[in-house]
């Protein structure tokens, strides 16, 4: 651990836990995980998607239970065994989905359940009026008779804040407070929290965007597949070490993809082509940027990033399930940007949702009825509109052994399957359609390592069959052992595009967290 | 003015005195489910509470000679059947409106048999005391606002103050706050170490409570027996009448009176021989609840978590 050059090095840590295990089934979230937090100190955690910085943060707040481990409160050993005695000890969250009740007030919100403001007629007006003092004392313009649904996301924020506070939290943990913010809600947020850090609060600061991290933060605890890398002192720390400790340098894939790093042939039309697809949400707020990039037959094109930088939006798009608010799609130089789901499909477009559970499989219908139904209304599934229920059987029959999904048959329930056989099942409808080009999002989350293999196997040959490829991954190794180039999604935006070959995994890093090279 | 008179005639009286008298078993039903809907719990079963309510305090009052006994009993149970209900649907958690029609279904058929066991003969009626009108002196004597709010049962009143106890309970109580809360944003509720659950099955609880005082108003006030499936469906009109008034207390008194004018007026109207066919004027409270539904059912603005059960890290 290298030790924080801060007036606070010695201080004594006012919240520490040493060791903490957290498995849920066989799953370890966490794996011994220590980190310790100083007073008046902003302590980051750095992180990607899964890490375990969740569940360290539900541990500290009280709302999970370690298997093993300990927790130290100013030194003393301590157990939390439920929310109200984190509250009691001084901890406060702020969590990513406010919990805040929109159709009431500021002050009802703050005095909701809350004993000093009178258990059966709490005094709503005062808490108001020390409300309004305590954000003013913080620099605040707050109305704590504003209803909280009039309010904008920021000030909504503000809200949860000062009711941590006013409820006698010491210690915040803001679980990635920025990511619901603008750029420029987002830096009166950190000024906030250094000025509350100057009146003696301590800070848990959840992010994967370093940029922030290195503007607020005092130290850093990277998490990576449930353990804790390291601590750094950020102003001893480049943003070099801090990426790979992130990512993991050391265990990064070897390229199983032998055609990955050779460019496919360029053809004079690409297969896949995008010119500034944009997708505006009901909020008006932009969530897909301009996005333009090519695909060639037989390539695949990894599109790396942090979970919600806008991968789902791009995959919705690109399928037809949403509709771009400007730009075009064109597929062999065909512009199908006005085709809908269905049309796209029958022109040769496959789609492998990110959520095989909810959007991708009917978990109640069987493994035939599955597989079916992408292409159930034309031969050889249906003769004269009618099902012919044997070539449907016979169907998942085939697929079945081919793709070597562990089923009792055809007639199981898709809900029976494991993550991934589901998985091979939805993958096998979209490969066996011969597709011209496939949209696959997160095809191994949540997959055990056999079937990740498997599934892996299937996209390679699909692309060496000519088929051009869009990769959507949140995992880095994945998108690095099979696409032959690879772009970083941020905020909506393409941040960077590489060619297999030249990826430096500190550089991609870096953009992952919103740098641009 | 013909209406001026008509109004300070003795049927226009008769008119004001029975809307109130229609108006409160629906007003205390759709009061107490208040209650329950704020704070997110569904209660479908209403009209088995009243149901069941109307005969326990007919049972009760006819065999001690008590209409204060009969009328607890009445709440009593009523209390009971909702806590049957908020045990399947807030712990268990099944459908509420599965469990809360299968309450309403066994309501019927159990009344029923219980009450021709207790009385021995199918169709035979008993007779209760009633509770009297208890007139406020002077007050009673206002046109109009007299015969409909000062020249009535003592439970007549004790709807009109749970109407404003209802409305300062939900605003200024920390209960109402909690109660709010669970309704709107249950994960706020749990954030805090308070009980989603706990808040859910209280409010259940006291929606029994008061579709008990309504039912037992139908059995002590409105006749002076028990009458198989006397409630002939109000605890549904209650629950139009909570959508009808936005699930606010003073909403919910002025859709109640709407209700029961609507149901005056069709009984009036039997009497006096308009050669409208009474099953017409039958209709009205139900046409008047479909109605209802359809218009203002799309426009009410739910509680966000209404029917939705709460699990604990599920958003």
């Amino acid at each position: 651990m290298t030790l924080s050059s801060t007036q606070n090095a010695a201080a004594e840590p006012i919240l520490r836990v040493q060791d903490s295990t957290v498995r849920f089934g066989s799953v370890v979230a966490n794996d011994r995980v220590s980190f310790d937090l100083k007073p008046g100190e902003i302590h980051a955690l750095l992180g990607e998607n899964g890490a375990g910085k969740t569940t360290l943060m539900r541990v500290l707040a009280g709302l999970l239970q370690p298997d093993e481990g300990t927790l130290f409160l100013s030194g003393t050993p301590t157990t939390f065994h439920s929310v109200a005695d984190s509250s009691a000890a001084g901890i406060g969250m702020v969590h990513q989905h406010f919990m805040l009740v929109k159709t009431m007030t500021v002050a009802e919100n703050v005095s909701l359940g809350l004993k000093s403001a009178g258990r059966f007629f709490p005094n709503i007006a005062r808490v108001g009026r020390e409300l309004r003092a305590l954000s003013e004392q913080h620099g605040l313009a707050l109305d704590p008779n504003a209803r909280v649904s009039d309010l904008s996301i920021g000030q909504q924020q503000r809200v949860e804040i000062l009711k941590t506070l006013y409820r006698g939290a010491n210690i915040l943990i803001l679980d990635e407070p920025t990511a619901v913010l603008t750029p420029g809600e987002t830096d009166s947020l950190l000024e906030l929290l250094r000025s509350l850090t100057e009146q003696g609060t301590s800070i848990i600061f959840i992010s994967h965007k370093l940029r922030e991290i290195r503007a607020i933060a005092d130290r850093v605890t990277v998490l990576r597949h449930g353990k804790s890398i390291s601590t750094f002192s950020l102003d001893q720390t480049d943003d070099a070490t801090l990426t790979s400790a992130m990512i993991g340098r050391d265990t990064a894939p070897a390229v199983y993809n032998a055609t990955a790093t050779v460019r496919p042939r360029l053809e004079a039309v690409p297969r896949l082509e995008l010119h500034g697809l944009s997708v505006t949400d009901r909020r008006g707020h932009t969530t897909l940027d301009s996005i333009s990039f090519s695909v060639q037959p037989g390539e695949i094109f990894g599109i790396a990033g942090v979970d919600g930088n806008g991968q789902s939006e791009l995959a919705d798009v690109l399928s037809g399930v949403r509709r771009a608010s400007a730009g075009s799609l064109e597929l062999d130089g065909t512009d199908i940007s006005s085709l809908g789901v269905a049309a796209r499909i029958t022109s040769g477009i496959a789609h492998v949702p990110e959520d095989r559970q909810s959007t991708g499989l009917i978990l109640d219908l069987s493994i035939a009825d599955n597989l079916a139904m992408e292409t159930v209304g034309i031969a050889p599934l249906s003769k004269r509109g009618t099902l012919d229920r044997a070539a449907v059987r016979e169907n998942a029959l085939r697929i079945i052994s081919e793709f070597d999904i562990r089923c009792s048959g055809p007639d199981q329930a898709v809900r029976e399957l494991s993550g991934g056989n589901q998985q091979k099942v939805l993958l096998a409808r979209a490969v066996t359609r011969s597709p011209r080009v496939l949209i696959v999002s997160q095809p191994t989350r949540g997959v055990d390592l056999g079937a990740v293999e498997n599934i892996h196997r299937q996209i390679l040959e699909l692309a060496a069959s000519g088929c051009a490829v869009v990769l959507i991954s949140t995992e880095l190794d994945e998108v690095l052992a099979l696409a032959s180039r690879v772009a970083v999604i941020y905020s909506g935006a393409l941040l960077a595009t590489y060619d297999r070959a030249d990826v430096d995994l500190g550089t991609i890093g870096m953009n992952m967290a919103g740098q641009a090279a | 003015m013909d209406i001026l008179n008509w109004i300070v005639s003795a049927s226009g009286e008769g008119f004001f005195s029975a809307t109130m008298r229609l108006a409160v078993p629906l007003l205390l039903a759709a009061i107490g489910a208040i209650y329950a809907e704020r704070a997110g719990a569904i209660n479908v079963g209403l009209e088995g509470m009243m149901l069941s309510s109307a005969l326990s305090a007919a049972l009760v009052a006819s065999s001690t000679g008590s209409t204060t006994t009969g009328l607890l009993a009445g709440v009593v149970t009523g209390v009971g059947v909702a806590a049957l209900l908020a045990i399947f649907t807030v712990l268990l958690p099944a459908d509420p409106v599965v469990v809360g029609i299968s309450l309403n279904l066994l309501a019927v058929g159990g009344t029923s048999f219980i009450f021709r066991v207790a009385v021995g003969q199918a169709g035979t009626t008993s007779t209760t005391p009633v509770i009297e009108a208890s007139p406020i002196p002077g007050l009673d004597q206002i046109p109009i606002l007299g015969p409909l709010l000062f020249d009535q049962s003592y439970l007549v009143y004790i709807a009109l103050l749970g109407v404003v106890v209802t409305w300062l309970v939900l605003k200024y109580t920390g209960w109402g706050l909690l109660i709010r809360s669970a309704g709107e944003h249950p994960a706020a509720v749990d954030s805090l170490g308070l009980s989603v659950n706990r808040t859910r099955f209280l409010a259940l609880l006291v929606s029994g409570g008061f579709a008990g005082l309504g039912g037992a108003f139908l059995s002590l006030v409105a006749s002076n027996q028990f009458v198989e499936n006397m409630t002939a469906g109000r605890g549904y009109i209650a629950m139009a009448i909570l959508i009808l008034g936005q699930r606010s207390p003073w909403g919910v008194l002025i859709a109640s009176l709407i209700f029961g004018a609507g149901d005056a007026f069709q009984l009036r109207a039997q009497l006096d021989n308009t050669g409208i066919p009474f099953q017409f004027l039958l209709m009205i409270p139900y046409v008047l609840t479909i109605v209802t539904l359809a218009v203002f059912g799309r426009k009410l603005i739910d509680p966000a978590a209404l029917g939705k059960h709460f699990r604990r890290g599920h958003r």
